[in-house]
């Protein structure tokens, strides 16, 4: 392993056996920075991660009413995600099965149909072809039931968070969510309801970085006091408690967990406030009477001890491979799409409870952009560390390896959100999905 | 010609110097007391920032929060700063109820070193309001023209 790390290995191309390296007895844990800027090594992700995962394409609340559609890319596909006027969710592939054109080129809405502008195809809701100028020319044997959309070939639902899946095959997403159900579960417990929304307003940007160093960077709490001191600043200068215990490496002392099947989470005692149902200064004092009463809805429902779970701590979520569920400073759910090795595009939304006030909605944003998005007081310095590290990863041959290996000679039951133990659970799960044959 | 337009054009053309030499406390002096500056997001560019998430919305102490973050080397997003230009053109004010509503088209490239250029362009509209015979920025909004922001990464500068 000493001369893995000395770099005398690494100039060759290596085999998908050495992109990830763990040493149990050294403790280390290495992953060779080729896996960040290879074009073969993002063909076989396409080949492998996005078409046999379950791949988030969008939340039941953003397509309410029958009709109700919006179109996006999803795992590099043109999707349409909709209501059919029966009721019935869709994900089907927006794209004709004639000659291929997109047949919805709007963003959202509410449509009757789908009409290709190309040749005039039309299509039902369901994705059914209903019609198409002189159809009669294809003779008695054209199938128009074999002339619909390609629908996603599965479809499937966790609390109204929509996965698609592009492996017929693939196990339900029920057992492929394994423990990260629990963690969505603590997150829509904060709606009386149980419903919880996305809300108006896309955060839509490019990050020039692999797409695998937005899973790392977004449960990694050990870059949190040297990448966002300005953050810690603002917090501190708004009066907010952000001293750290001695020997700890932020104000509260978290977990990292390995939730099964590649997907991984933060669990931390928050420190940063949540407009459900933890006060901060930054919120004002005219807030602290309208927290309690959310906080005395959470115990009433949902007793102390689960109330204080859902109120006083936080948890940044990976969904294997491409969904962060960050239920911090707000919530946010957020997926990203390699476009090359080093490119991705990042999708992000604000999620909140049915049920909020307009104060309490406009106190949940208020708090999102305290950290997030490509205005937030944080996210762009990731973004800015991100690129960083890319810029880096020119030099593989030389540097070969990242090291993840905080925390590794202790158990997993003890590691420290400031360590890389639940980081290495996702390399680990990339590992055994890329090693598979296509 | 509208007096009232060449001065708020001046006033304008003098904020966008500010802005483009990182003058940033200078600029603050340019708010009022109660100011605000927001960035809706590219798919609801008209969109009210209690409902809709934006990609900036402060208020005026988050404001003077994003200015110090802004001055300090640790912003690694801005540091070092971002060369930007802007241009700014068709101004359009009026004048009622003791405030100025204004409208003006604008072009902006942010450069980095190693980077590309990120171009950005859009509609300013600002609430301007005299104080002691002085224009002020009650409320500032920069609205971008692009479907998503894209290629243009962070708005971690101020737009």
């Amino acid at each position: 392993m000493e001369a893995i790390m000395a770099g005398n290995k690494g100039s060759t191309m290596r085999n998908s056996s050495e992109w990830v390296l763990e040493d149990r007895d050294a403790d280390q844990f290495l992953v060779n920075r080729q896996v960040f800027i290879s074009d073969d090594i993002l063909q076989k992700e396409w080949d492998v991660i996005f078409r046999t995962c379950w791949i988030y394409i969008g939340h039941g609340s953003e397509i309410r009413n029958p009709g109700d559609f919006r179109t996006r890319k999803v795992a590099g596909r043109q999707m349409i995600f909709c209501r059919d006027k029966d009721g019935t969710v869709r994900a089907m592939l927006n794209v004709c099965p004639h000659r291929g054109a997109l047949v919805c080129r709007e963003r959202e809405g509410n449509a009757r149909g789908f009409f290709c502008m190309y040749h005039g195809w039309t299509f039902q809701t369901d994705g059914s072809l209903r019609s198409g100028p002189g159809l009669d020319a294809y003779g008695p044997k054209f199938d128009k039931a074999a002339h619909g959309l390609v629908q996603a070939p599965r479809l499937e639902h966790y609390r109204d968070f929509y996965f698609i899946n592009f492996d017929p095959d693939a196990v339900s997403l029920n057992d492929y969510l394994a423990d990260a159900k629990d963690y969505i579960d603590i997150v829509v417990d904060q709606s009386p309801s149980g419903q919880m929304e996305i809300v108006s307003g896309t955060q839509e940007y490019d990050i020039k970085a692999n797409w695998k160093l937005l899973v790392e960077n977004s449960v990694d709490d050990y870059h949190i006091i040297t990448t966002h001191s300005t953050w810690i600043n603002y917090m501190s200068n708004s009066g907010v408690d952000m001293r750290r215990p001695k020997g700890s490496l932020l104000p509260s002392l978290g977990a990292g967990k390995n939730l099964g099947n590649g997907h991984l989470t933060t669990d931390n005692p928050n420190y940063r406030g949540r407009p459900v149902a933890r006060w901060i200064s930054v919120y004002g004092e005219e807030a602290k009477e309208d927290i309690d009463n959310i906080r005395a809805e959470l115990v009433a429902r949902l007793g102390e001890a689960r109330a204080a779970r859902v109120a006083d701590t936080n948890r940044n979520l990976v969904i294997f491979p491409n969904l962060v569920i960050n239920d911090g400073s707000s919530v946010t759910v957020r997926n990203f799409t390699p476009v090359s090795p080093g490119l991705m595009k990042v999708t992000s939304y604000a999620l909140g409870p049915v049920e909020e006030t307009e104060a309490q909605r406009a106190r949940r944003l208020h708090a999102f952009l305290t950290f997030y998005g490509p205005g937030g007081f944080a996210t762009p310095d990731d973004v800015a560390a991100l690129e960083a590290a890319q810029e880096g990863y020119a030099a593989w041959r030389e540097a070969p390896w990242n090291d993840l290996s905080r925390g590794m000679y202790k158990s997993e039951d003890d590691q420290l959100d400031t360590d890389e133990g639940h980081i290495r659970t996702f390399w680990r799960r990339w590992k055994e999905l890329m090693e598979t044959p296509v | 010609m509208s007096a009232l337009r060449l001065e708020v054009e001046d006033f304008l053309f003098h904020e966008a110097d500010l802005l483009d030499r990182w003058q940033l406390d200078d600029w603050l002096a340019l708010l009022t007391h109660d100011a605000a500056y927001f960035v809706p997001p590219n798919d609801k560019p008209d969109g009210d920032h209690n409902t809709t998430l934006f990609i900036v919305a402060d208020d005026i102490v988050r404001l003077r929060e994003r200015i110090i973050r802004l001055k300090d080397p640790s912003c690694h997003a801005e540091w070092p700063p971002s060369r930007t230009r802007r241009i700014i053109g068709n101004v359009k004010a009026s004048e009622a109820d003791g405030e100025i509503q204004v409208r003006a088209n604008f072009t902006l490239n942010r450069h980095r070193r190693g980077g590309d250029i990120r171009s950005f362009s859009g509609e300013y509209r600002y609430r301007l309001r005299r104080e002691n015979g002085a224009l002020k920025i009650a409320e500032r909004r920069a609205v971008l023209d692009a479907e998503e922001l894209g290629h243009m990464g962070s708005v971690s500068f101020l737009l």
